[in-house]
Formats: structure tokens, sequence, C-alpha cells
């Protein structure tokens, strides 16, 4: 096991409960994806992992290695992205990587190769005897991708990696991590674009109030979707929205229609009612993505179950 | 190999903290080094000679192991809190705290950067000096080591200060309000046997006053306190803040969560 986590919890001095009691395992080689809404702990259970969060109870181990009891072996095996800039603005990208080199026991020689290596593989090589505080937004992420991988660790997590990066660049970012994987580096990404984490994980964990809510494979969970929601936009308007039966339909402006399909009906059935009622059809996309389709509705549900406890 | 892992990590951070030094030398070589030149001329120079002889030396003599101690605790106490804290603040610290490095190794490696500066600025003091006085060192292996203890010393001090503090003014009160008032009255400008008995006796407790003491000892070959004594206090003193240093980082006091 990569990442083995056993009944952890966490309580801040200030009382805040942020961990109830989390287990969950992350397989060698497996792309792992942690989702929860903000605040649901996915920072501390991370925090944790990388020791920069003492645990109240429970216990970490990667690759074998307790944090608590063997932390220095523990973090051999570990590279961390976080999710805020945590390195120092005046130095430059390629003192920040060969330093953090260093801290793991790389030499010199080998240091300053492999932050070539790094830099140059996420387009920062131009910029690597420049003051880090020059980077864009974007290669400050990148920055933090090169400095966690400079040890090359079996474990890469990476927390919130492409918040506030444009698309092209996170794609790109997508294809770096996604060669991390396939070249054998576990990967554990948390991240509020469900996208990304439907396109690259294949096993996903969703916490909420500090509790595991779903562990699961991306595919059967997916399969689990029970009714997707379309949007479909009109050729000409509508006062109303067309009935059809078994599927919910409501009109979001005279020229667009939500249509929620269950399961059990098809497209098919939408467009035939649709065809007889005369409305021409010009486009049609998911209202959101099935993940975050599945996410949403995953979280409320718990957080009824959650507001009902508390209730009774 | 673990061994050899740490000594490399320890290498790469005084290396940071070297580089770091020689990066804003205005600030942190630059500033000390002006400040103590203008004690030379003002109070060794123009004071000190109506002021005649201290303890059977020149009075810009007398100064000058106590200016130079000064500087050595000043800049190994500063280099510590801006640069720890800083980190802190800036939390590239965690670079540190989540590799595999011991708690030993972030000490030791920290508390050497604090001494590279604190010894640095030390020596261009002394260099100054020389342009205003002769000086004879009377044991050369008491002055440095004494100046090696003592920077040590600070740098403890300043890391259990940096540890604590949580905003840039928690880094400024200690030096302000305990560490000039104690290196001031440690006799860097007099000797203890001016003052009346009473503070004669609050001196004794200050520990600055014997770490000057000592290394006044060493390099004029006289001193108010026995050389015994003052590596005692010295000595104890990094003990105990070495111990503290090791917990708070081990235990993660103030830096992790």
């Amino acid at each position: 096991m990569a990442l083995e986590i056993t009944d952890l919890i966490k309580t801040y001095a200030n009382g805040v409960e942020a961990l109830k009691g989390i287990s969950l395992s992350v397989e060698q080689g497996d792309f792992f994806a942690l989702l929860g809404p903000n605040g649901a702990g996915k920072s501390t259970l991370i925090g944790i992992i990388s020791s920069l969060v003492n645990s109240t109870s429970g216990d970490v181990k990667v690759f074998g290695d307790s944090v608590r009891k063997n932390r220095s072996a523990a973090m051999r095996h570990l590279g961390l992205v976080p999710q805020e800039f945590n390195f120092n603005q005046f130095e430059s990208p390629l003192d920040i990587v060969v330093n953090q080199a260093g801290y793991y026991g790389l030499t010199r020689p080998l240091a300053l190769e492999r932050a070539e290596k790094y830099l140059r593989q996420l387009q920062l090589w131009d910029k690597h005897d420049k003051p880090s505080r020059q980077l864009s937004g974007g290669m400050k992420r990148r920055l933090m991708i090169a400095r966690a991988m400079v040890h090359e660790p079996e474990l890469l997590i990476l927390d919130e990696p492409t918040a506030g990066v444009d698309i092209e660049i996170r794609r790109e970012m997508w294809g770096f991590i996604k060669g991390i994987n396939e070249a054998g580096t576990t990967v554990i990404l948390t991240t509020h674009y469900l996208e990304e984490a439907e396109q690259l994980c294949r096993n996903i964990a969703i916490i909420n109030h500090g509790k595991l809510v779903r562990n699961t494979d991306v595919k059967s969970l997916l399969a689990s979707l029970d009714m997707e929601t379309f949007l479909l936009d009109l050729r000409e308007p509508l006062s109303t929205a067309p009935t059809v039966e078994g599927i919910s339909t409501r009109l979001v402006d005279p020229n667009q229609i939500e249509a929620i399909v269950p399961r059990e009906r098809s497209l098919n059935n939408l467009f035939s009612a649709l065809d007889q009622a005369g409305v021409r059809v010009l486009s049609m996309r998911n209202k959101a993505n099935r993940l975050e389709e599945l996410f949403m509705r995953m979280i409320n549900d718990d957080n009824q179950d959650k507001t009902e406890d508390s209730a009774a | 190999m673990s061994v050899k892992l740490n000594w490399i990590g320890y290498k790469t951070l005084v290396r940071k903290e070297i580089k770091r030094i020689l990066r804003i030398w205005g600030q942190t070589i630059v500033p000390p080094a002006i400040t103590m030149t203008l004690y030379f001329i003002i109070f060794g120079n123009l004071i000190g000679k109506r002021i005649g002889q201290m303890d059977g030396v020149d009075y810009m003599t007398f100064i000058v192991p106590g200016l130079v101690m000064m500087s050595v605790i000043t800049n190994s106490y500063g280099n510590m809190v801006s640069s720890f804290f800083g980190a802190k603040f800036g939390r590239h610290i965690e670079e540190l705290l989540v590799s595999p490095l011991p708690s030993y190794v972030i000490v030791a490696g920290y508390v050497s950067g604090a001494m590279t500066r604190g010894l640095i600025v030390g020596f261009v003091v002394s260099l100054i000096a020389m342009q205003f006085t002769h000086i004879a060192v009377s044991n050369i292996l008491i002055t440095v080591s004494i100046a090696l203890l003592t920077s040590i010393l600070f740098a403890l001090a300043g890391m259990v200060n940096a540890i604590f503090a949580e905003k840039f003014d928690d880094i400024a009160i200690i030096p302000t309000f305990i560490l000039t008032p104690l290196t001031y009255l440690g006799g860097v400008f007099y000797s203890i046997s001016l003052l009346p008995e009473f503070w004669q006796k609050v001196s004794a407790f200050n520990p600055i006053f014997y770490i000057i003491n000592g290394f006044r000892y060493g390099m004029l070959g006289q001193s108010d306190v026995s050389i015994g004594t003052a590596y005692a206090i010295i000595l104890v003193f990094i003990g105990l803040l070495g111990s503290l240093c090791l917990w708070l980082v081990h235990t993660g006091k103030g830096l992790r969560s």
C-alpha cells in the first residue's frame, strides 16, 4: 500500500474537530482523488500525511512507514505540492528546487541535474535564475511541482495544483502529472475541478465534515449516477416547458430547457417528445460534469443527514 | 546512510543561510559595522580621551571586547529571528518540515547560519577596532572559543523567540526590551567596580555580563569575573536553550498545527 490511514482524528486546540475518524488506503501506482467541499478536512488530512499537522489520534503509514513513529522514513517516500505558495519568493526557482533536493540527501551535482530536468519539463528553465516572486501564478504552481518531484518520490500529493491556472496550462499540467503516474508514482490529488478528477483519477474518496462519505473507483461511482441533467438550447423561444413523460423539464429562459433524465429513460424519449411538440433543439450539454453532479448530490445528502441528526 | 543524507541536508541549509546573509549584505553586515565605527569614534576616541584609563588600559582598548561581543550577540540573535521567523511567516519553513531532516539538523543548520553572521560581523568590528587602537590578543583560544560559544547561545535564544513569535512585533520586543539593556548593562562601556555595591550584585544576575567579561579576559587578559564562571554560564545556557529548541522543533510547537 502506498498510503494507509487508520482511525485518524484531529481536534484543533480551539476545539474544531477537523477529522472524525477517517480510515482509507491508496494502492501503489494509483491515481487517487480526494474530494470534499471547503472545510471538509482535506487540507488537514494532507497536513497530517505530510507531517505539517500533528494528529490527535490514529496513524498514517506511507509505504509502510508510520508518520507518527518513523517520520523521517515516511517523508522520504513523499512529495507535496501544497495549496498555498510556500517558497521563499526572494530565491530563484533553481535555488528553491536544489535546496529541497539537498534536504532529501541528494548530492549537489545530482540535485542540479534533477532541478534542471524538472524545471525544463515544467517550462520554467527560462526563469531558473530570476527571483521567484517575478513568476506568474501558473509558473509558481509548476515550480512547486518541480520542487516536490526533485527527489522523485514514490507518492506525490497535489493539493489543488491547478487552482487559478488557465485552461491551457492546466491541460499541460494534467499531461505532466499523468506521465508521472504512468511512470509508477502514486498520485493523490485534491481539486475543486471535478472534470479533472474524472479525467485523471481511477479511485476516489469524498470527505465531508471530517468523515469519509464515499471511497470507491471512479467508474463504479459514475455508474451509480441514476439521473443526468441536460441543458438544451432552442431554435425558437418558448413560453412554457414542454411536458415529457418520466422526464422532469423546466424553462431556464425562453431559449433554454433544463431536462432531468432518469437512467430508466433515454434521450430518445426526450427528443421524440420534443419533436412531437414541434420544439427544435440547436444544441445540448450536461448541466454539470457527471462526477460533479454525483458529488453535489452526495454532499447534499450528507449535509441533510447531519441536519436531521442534530434536529433529532 | 542516514548520517550521510543528514550531513548533505545540513550543508544545504547552511549554504542557503550564508547565501541569504551575503545576498542582503547591506542589511546584515554593513549597518552593524557603521554603528560600531560610530561607537569607536564617539565613545572611544572623543569621550574616551577625557576618561583616560579603565582597569589599567586605555578606555578605547577597554571597550573593544565589549563592542565586538555586542556585535556577535545582536547579529547571531538578529539573523536567527529574522531568518527563522521570515521562513515561518512566508511558510517556506514547510520545505524543511515536510522533508526527512530530523529536528537536530534543522536546529544545527539555522544555528550555524546565525553563527556565521555573528562571527563575520564580530570579525569586521575587530578589524575596525584595529584602526583606532592596538590590540594584542592575550589568549587567542579563549577569545575565539568565547566568541563561538556566544554566537551559538544567542542563535539558540533567537530561535526560541522566532518559534514563539506570531507577528513581526514579537521578534522586536525581546531584542529591544531585554537583549539591548542587558548588553549595555553587561559592562561594555564600564568596569563593574565603578558601580555601587548594590548594582554590582544586580549585575551578577546578568548572564551577558559574564560573557563580555569572559571575552575581555581573552583579549586583554583581565576581567571582572573568573573565566571559569564565564564558560560555565555560557555552557549551561547553551544546554538549556539547545534542549528547548530541539524539543520545540521536534514537537512542532509554533510550527506544526
